[in-house]
């Protein structure tokens, strides 16, 4: 049994545990706020973005002249994972998440005997897929900025299409994770290359799409715009992680506070009851000592 | 009052304006174009530059622009710029500071078509420096 001291220290580190949990919970709660504005506020800017592209996409699918990036390069050998995780831990399960579902993709493509090449965008995730699929890893980003910028997106995705033109893959999967509520993220693969888009988009947008006009040609445009909706593509999955990871860092945080909470009521009992019991025991050697007189 | 339709400006960042309005007029890479209600379908890619938008009530509003893409479809007309700012916002200190961006990819150009590409991106913020 521990001594009244040792319960004594133990009450005490539980307590200073317990302020920094419920510190770190009430800071997740902040920021969590800003990082689920600014992912709301780049929805509409990729909702558009895929409308648009989705549009013009269908008079272009299945012509031989469609840009590469919507087309493929004809082959799906090589396989680029882009994981975007967070560059902090201590936020429950969100890091890990991710990484599993990263992980059981790139197993089951080389179980199909693919090569699999992986880009990580945060530190967490590459220490996570550092062991056992370390030899796969070609680039790890770090996103050190405190809040993400565009233009430093742009230069993942830059660096992205660059190798892409280079051949160097052939299909791209973006891995993040969606935020939905504080308790509840979903962690996403999208396939970003080649650009899918969604069936029903397509078929509403095919009536629309006979009357368009173009300025300067459709060619043009879908040439530049691929590229651009890559971009933003990674830039919402990288705010809407954000979001997600303050998300996971809050009930995390708050299920510790209250297991801290519940920890100090337990250890606190034990301490009174060992307290009663030590004067008990000191009275009854009083009394039988004067009995005895 | 003139007929209104629905006008919405946005960055990867935010959504800027979103309301009704009678005319717009967007920095096209083919020139100015403005857009009035009832516009037949049209897509084009922007050039850095001023969009300008009359509300239905009158209001002016102007944002400088840097590149993107307009979209007017049945339902209304759609700006995607790749950065917006608010003209209010904008001093001749930031576009000295965005010309002489440009000048350092002018003189950073690898090939002719880049050569190009940063020469007409310099002269159209030049361009804007006068306007102001």
């Amino acid at each position: 049994m521990a001594s009244l001291k040792d319960l004594k220290n133990r009450i005490a580190s539980v307590k200073a545990t317990q302020k920094i949990t419920k510190a770190m919970q009430m800071v997740a709660a902040a920021k969590l706020r800003r990082a689920q504005e600014s992912a709301e506020a780049s929805r509409p800017y990729a909702e558009r973005m895929g409308a648009v592209l989705s549009n013009l996409a269908s008079g272009v699918q299945g012509r031989d002249d469609a840009p590469k990036l919507m087309a493929g390069t004809g082959k799906e050998q090589v396989h680029l994972l882009l994981v975007c995780t967070a560059e902090r831990g201590l936020c429950g399960g969100f890091n890990s998440s991710i990484a599993k579902l990263a992980r059981e993709h790139a197993k089951k493509l080389i179980a199909e005997g693919k090569t699999v090449k992986i880009v990580t965008v945060g530190k967490k995730g590459f220490d996570a897929l550092k062991r056992d699929l370390g030899q796969h890893i070609i680039e790890k980003i770090e996103l050190t900025d405190k809040n993400v910028e565009y233009s430093s997106v742009k230069q993942i995705a830059d660096k992205i299409l660059t190798m892409y033109d280079e051949e160097k893959f052939d299909v791209c999967t973006l891995f993040y994770s969606k935020f939905r509520s504080v308790i509840s993220q979903i962690p996403t693969a999208t396939q970003i290359i080649p650009a899918t888009f969604d069936a029903e988009d397509d078929q509403a947008a095919a009536g629309e799409n006979a009357l368009y006009d173009y300025e300067p040609d459709e060619q043009e445009i879908l040439e530049t715009l691929l590229p651009r909706n890559i971009s933003v593509q990674i830039y919402s999955a990288i705010l809407e992680n954000a979001a997600s990871e303050q998300g996971a860092r809050m009930s995390a945080m708050d299920n510790a506070t209250r297991n801290a909470g519940e920890m100090i009521n337990k250890l606190t009992l034990s301490y009174n009851r060992q307290r009663q019991a030590q004067i008990t025991k000191e009275l009854i050697e009083i009394i039988s000592g004067a009995e005895a007189l | 009052m003139a007929e209104t339709f629905q006008f919405e400006l946005v960055s990867p960042d935010r959504l800027l304006l979103s309301e009704a309005v009678t005319a717009a007029v967007v920095p096209g890479s083919e020139g100015e174009f403005g857009v009035g209600a009832g516009h037949s379908p049209f897509l084009s890619t922007m050039r850095p530059g001023v969009v300008r938008a009359t509300g239905a009530n009158g209001d002016q509003h102007a944002y400088f622009v840097r590149g993107g893409f307009a979209d007017v479809s049945a339902s209304g007309m759609t700006v995607l710029a790749e950065q917006a700012i608010p003209m209010s916002e904008i001093d001749a200190a930031y576009l000295d500071q965005q010309i002489q961006n440009a000048e350092e990819d002018l003189a950073d150009a690898k090939d002719d078509i880049e050569r190009q590409k940063a020469a007409l991106v310099l002269s159209q913020l030049q361009e804007i420096k006068a306007a102001l």
